[in-house]
């Protein structure tokens, strides 16, 4: 067997340390090895997005990258946004805008959307669009996604 | 899923990165990985190592040459080829074709090393680089090396950097008036191209570059030949395309037929020489 590799990751500001094979990708790491199961895996070739973290800032698709692409680097998923238990801006939107059915697709869809408000604080609806481009949703039909992405800016601004 | 066993190493170094690659047998360059991982998921490519590119920062640059030419390092991401004001500057096209590329994540990830090197017959890449007729400069154990697009391109997968090098350095000619300008019919937008076209114009003749009609991508001679000299009216630009699909061999699958993709590689090709002609300068 190849010898495995050690990857220390910081997830979510917590440090972390795991031997892993070099086979592993990034999305089994977060959820099997490190228990954080919020991180979906969906079409498992780079093309539904659920799998979508951020990696040093960066959305990526966490099913498209191995473990050992994440040594030295941080990463945040879902379970990093929330402030002491009170929902983040897009997670509340969500919520209240119907903004998700089934839910499969939501953590990519809000790890995607936090790029987009980082980037376009009052992002326009064609602009949410594009940023959502590489998320894919089998419920909703996008309206009260990109409806709960226009009202989560809005809370921010005023906050 | 789970990928078959694979070993790994991540050179600090070009010159430790060319040894791994030629000490193993089935050694694989990783660069995004937005393909190879996939590959390697569908079993279509199981390679023992992976020498993974990510340390070698010297691939990730984007310079400009004494002779104001462009040199894009193989691992400049689409994201960053997008983001680049020397890009913008000079030579704009490949930031609107980077940006066409599937999505934020994938842009975020892809390289254009990654995207010639794979030589998918549908990538973006491979057509738009022929019509601006760059070169890529590939390193192996026996040092370096520069290649023309044509002898670039080998065939569907294959390029001229060959098992144990790798490509560091696509050179984009510096375009002095030269408009350029990529058309396509994607699968959805952003999407895979079922058929694109790129072109270049300035003064002389256009450069005319097909792409997924065939392993490499095409370069329109005829109708180059057809529009040297002379203006680039409409009318004349549709003239000199006649004809262009029948010489071509395009496949067919469930997207299109090969016949339908002889129709596009003429409209695309008139589009895209028009309105390179607009831009020129
Ligand atoms: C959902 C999805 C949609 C896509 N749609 C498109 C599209 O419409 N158009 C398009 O153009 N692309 C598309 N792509 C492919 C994408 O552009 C890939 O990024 C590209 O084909 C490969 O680049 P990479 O950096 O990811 O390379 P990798 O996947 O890491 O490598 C690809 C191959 O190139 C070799 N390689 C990489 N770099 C070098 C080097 N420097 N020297 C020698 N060999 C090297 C590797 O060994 C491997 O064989 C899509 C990808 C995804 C996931
Ligand atoms: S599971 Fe990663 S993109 Fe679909
Ligand atoms: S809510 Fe079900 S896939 Fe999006």
């Amino acid at each position: 067997m190849p010898e495995l590799v050690r990857v220390a990751v910081t997830v979510n500001g917590r440090a972390y340390e795991r031997a892993v094979e070099p086979r592993l990708l990034l999305v089994h790491l977060l959820r099997d090895e490190l228990g954080l199961t919020g991180t979906h895996v969906g079409c498992d070739t780079s093309t539904c997005g659920a799998c979508t973290v951020r990696l040093d800032g960066e959305t990526v698709k966490s099913c498209t990258i191995f473990a050992f692409g994440a040594d030295g680097r941080e990463v945040q998923t879902i379970e990093g946004l929330a402030r002491d238990g009170d929902l983040h801006p897009l997670q509340r939107a969500f919520h209240e805008e119907h903004g998700l059915q089934c839910g499969y697709c939501t953590p990519g869809m809000i790890m995607a959307a936090t790029a987009i408000l980082e980037r376009l604080p009052e992002p326009t609806d064609d602009e949410i669009r594009e940023g959502l481009e590489g998320n894919l949703c089998r419920c909703t039909g996008y309206q009260n996604i990109v409806a709960a992405v226009r009202a989560a800016a809005r809370m921010e601004a005023r906050a | 899923m789970l990928l078959r066993e694979v070993a790994y190493a991540r050179p600090r170094t070009l010159e430790a990165a060319v040894r791994l690659l030629g000490e193993h047998e089935d050694a694989r360059a990783l660069a995004g990985g937005q393909s190879l991982t996939n590959a390697m998921k569908q079993r279509v490519g199981s390679p023992a190592v992976l020498v993974d590119l990510a340390e070698l920062a010297e691939l990730r640059r984007i310079d400009r040459a004494a002779d104001g030419s462009l040199e894009l390092g193989a691992m400049a991401t689409y994201a960053q080829i997008v983001l680049s004001p020397e890009v913008s500057s000079t030579h704009p096209i490949l930031a609107e074709v980077a940006h066409q590329i599937a999505d934020v994540q994938v842009r975020n990830r892809g390289t254009i090393g990654g995207n010639v090197c794979w030589n998918d017959p549908t990538n973006h890449f491979p057509p738009l680089l022929a019509a601006l007729e760059a070169r890529m400069t590939i390193t192996g154990p026996n040092g370096e090396r520069e290649v023309g697009y044509d002898e670039f391109f080998v065939g569907v997968f294959m390029t001229a950097a060959g098992p144990g090098e790798l490509l560091t350095k696509i050179t984009v000619p510096a375009p002095g008036a030269c408009g350029s300008a990529f058309a396509s019919v994607p699968i959805g937008k952003d999407g895979t191209c079922i058929v694109n076209a790129a072109a270049c114009v300035d003064g002389g003749a256009p450069r005319i570059a097909i792409g997924c009609v065939a392993g490499v991508p095409e370069r329109a001679t005829g109708m180059e030949q057809a529009l040297a000299g002379g203006d680039l009216s409409p009318e004349r630009v549709r003239e000199a395309a006649r004809g262009l699909g029948q010489a071509l061999d395009p496949p067919s699958d469930v997207h299109a037929s090969a016949e339908y993709r002889r129709h596009l590689a003429e409209v695309l090709a008139v589009r895209a020489t028009l309105q390179a002609a607009g831009r020129a300068a």
